[in-house]
């Protein structure tokens, strides 16, 4: 393992030496590259700390139980808040005016939603994934299986879109070579996870949620200083730049039904993240399971309505064009304005926040990734429940590094592809897949292992063909003429199909043991007694 | 636990009591955050107009801007709130509860 790091040093010292090389739009920015190697040094260190922390399962899936619901919160927001959330919604706040906010207003509220419905029970019957809950009185092999694919397609989908958006991000801003970008990316994600496990997966993305909102409170302050502190001289100067409709709802919503679809997906999507799942077990209880999603609510909606501010800024003190001129899809309007406000020091340090985000983010998604590979498919299935600790941490380290491998060889082989509808198609995955398994296995006493399988496979299989068939891959990448699906998200069919299939199966099929096993859980689900 | 201990539990009235209360406390904070996330959404499909409004004659600022800005306010308050009802009830019954039953 050592020689895994000494070689991804020298990768790391190879990749400085080619800084200059290309046009950016930071480049040779000592001030970047300052705060980068400081973050790298400070992750670094603290994934050294925790590899000795990291021996039992439980500590290297879990950060041995021992994360607080105020750190877990940060750690949470931290896993939320990704370089698409921070340069995409400032970009479309930039580009298409209100619409941005009304995305991240969807993102924003599947957090109310995990607090009510999942974040307790899901604390209190489960081990170290959600597919743990699903599977407690139902039985462990046909539903690891299945949940193990839902979580796998979630984290493959976002691990693709996160590594291509920040290769691109890195080469832009940096000046690196996109392939030699993800091979940081990837080496970095790898070492912090395969040695340091939860706990370092935890501090990695506490100390980015710091900088980041950090880092967009001072843009915030100091652009809305440039107003005299007044929002309203703000939104005054975008209508007169770029015009009234920037400050009103406008094409994002332009159907119902597909207003209400995208709703679901993000709503419930949301909740039925692997990686944010898997947080509620580093802290020691359901109350602090709870705590930390007030927190997190907090810190994300306080966030997205600085990036709004943001976005709004870089309209006036940016421009449009230059803009658009830099980056598609407006994803260098937080950078610039970075650049407008505090000149080429303080884009640097935006720059290495940004660069922050992305590799706590990806750890993230590598952590829960690797935990579905080893704890649900390989001691749930092919162990059958039944294997070591020593040799299951053993299987998530290989998993980790597949995992890792495969997301390098995967973001380089989507490089000039159109990644935008990866995201979508996750999270419609995660609303139609996993979340309404998991919700009826929580409250539903009739749930029935077949009718959680038929569920699973129901939303799975929807939500894929149906998001191939929809414009995003129909027409736009595939070509055709008219999209056969004809709303952008499949959630609206897909997860309305997955609860009515789990139901309907439920109902045909009868699981003596499971509905016993309903009312022995409920004294672990309210009560915490037996709760790992 | 043996079964004769979780059937102890299952059956006192004081755990159902918590039970009912629990889930009837999550299912309303629930519905409400449905209200608010669904009624943003309708405005927006239908009342385009009414958001795209300035919020008086002289101002550039839309009544969207607070009402989508409310949004998220309002998830803060209704996650708020749920922590501050399960703090001060439900672990209370949790602690007596466990206390009772020696757990």
């Amino acid at each position: 393992m050592i020689r895994v790091l000494g070689i991804y040093l020298t990768v790391l010292a190879v990749s400085f030496s080619s800084f200059a090389s290309n046009e950016a739009i930071v480049g040779m920015n000592p001030v970047a590259i300052a705060f980068f190697l400081f973050f790298i040094s400070a992750t670094l260190g603290i994934t050294y700390w925790a590899a000795k922390r990291s021996r039992t399962a439980t500590e290297f899936y879990a950060a041995g139980r021992s994360v607080s619901g105020f750190q877990n919160g940060l750690a949470l927001a931290g896993d939320y808040m990704s370089a698409a959330s921070f340069l995409g919604i400032a970009g479309m706040v930039a580009t298409k005016g209100y619409d941005g906010l009304i995305y991240s207003i969807g993102f924003l509220v599947g957090w109310p939603v995990i607090m009510f419905l999942i974040a307790e029970p899901l604390r209190n019957l489960g081990k170290y994934t959600f597919a743990d809950v699903v599977a407690y009185r139902l039985q462990l092999r046909p539903i690891k299986i299945l949940a193990a694919l839902g979580s796998i397609a979630v984290v493959i989908l976002y691990l693709i879109a996160q590594m291509v958006g920040s290769g691109k991000l890195i080469q832009l801003v940096f000046g690196i070579p996109y392939e030699l970008a993800v091979v940081i990316i990837g080496g970095l994600m790898i070492t912090y996870v395969l040695f340091g496990g939860m706990l370092a997966t935890t501090w990695v993305q506490i100390i980015k949620a710091v900088l980041l909102l950090g880092g967009a409170t001072i843009m915030t302050v100091w652009t809305l200083a440039k107003f005299g502190f007044s929002p309203e001289n703000l939104f005054q100067n975008v209508k007169d730049v770029a015009g009234e409709k920037w400050l009103q709802p406008g094409g994002l919503v332009s159907d119902p039904i597909d207003a209400v679809s995208l709703g679901l997906a993000l709503m419930f999507g949301t909740a039925g993240l692997p990686h944010i799942l898997m947080r509620f077990y580093t802290v020691p209880d359901a109350k602090e399971a709870r705590k930390s999603v007030f927190y997190a609510t907090g810190f994300i909606g306080y966030f997205y309505i600085l990036t709004f501010v943001i976005g709004f800024g870089a309209v006036v003190l940016v421009g449009l064009d230059k803009i658009l001129s830099v980056g598609k899809g407006g994803n260098m309007a937080a950078p610039l304005l970075a650049q407008a406000l505090g000149g080429d020091a303080f884009l640097g340090f935006i720059a290495a926040v940004a660069f922050a985000t992305i590799l706590a983010v990806v750890a993230g998604l590598t952590l829960a990734g690797a935990s579905a590979l080893s704890h649900d498919l390989y001691v749930g299935v092919i162990r059958k429940g039944e294997s070591s600790e020593e040799q299951e941490v053993k299987i998530t380290r290989i998993a980790v590094f597949i995992l890792g491998i495969i997301a390098i060889i995967l973001g380089i082989a989507f490089e000039n592809q159109n990644i935008a509808f990866m995201v979508g198609l996750a999270f419609a995955i995660a609303a139609s897949t996993n979340f309404p398994a998991l919700f009826l296995s929580i409250v539903w006493k009739k749930f029935t292992t077949a009718g959680a399988v038929a569920s699973m496979a129901t939303g799975l299989v929807l939500s894929v063909v149906l998001i191939i068939l929809s414009k995003t891959v129909w027409v736009a990448i595939l070509g055709n003429p008219e999209p056969v699906f004809p709303y952008k998200n499949p959630a609206i069919i897909s997860m309305t199909a997955a609860f009515a299939v789990g139901i309907i199966v439920s109902l045909m099929t009868k699981e003596r043991e499971a509905e016993e096993k309903f009312e022995e859980m409920k004294v672990r689900k309210y009560l915490g007694i037996g709760a790992e | 636990m043996t079964k004769e201990e979780l059937k102890k539990i299952l059956n006192d009235p004081e755990f159902q009591n918590l039970m009912k209360k629990v889930s009837f406390v999550s299912t309303v904070f629930f519905v409400l955050i449905l209200i608010v996330y669904y009624s943003f959404i309708f405005l927006l499909a239908y009342g385009k107009d009414f958001l795209g409004k300035p919020l008086s004659d002289s101002s550039a600022t839309t009544v969207g801007i607070p009402v989508g800005i409310g949004v998220i306010i309002a998830s803060w308050i209704l996650t708020g709130l749920y922590v501050y009802w399960a703090n001060k009830n439900y672990d209370p019954m949790v602690k007596k509860l466990r206390d009772r039953f020696r757990r």
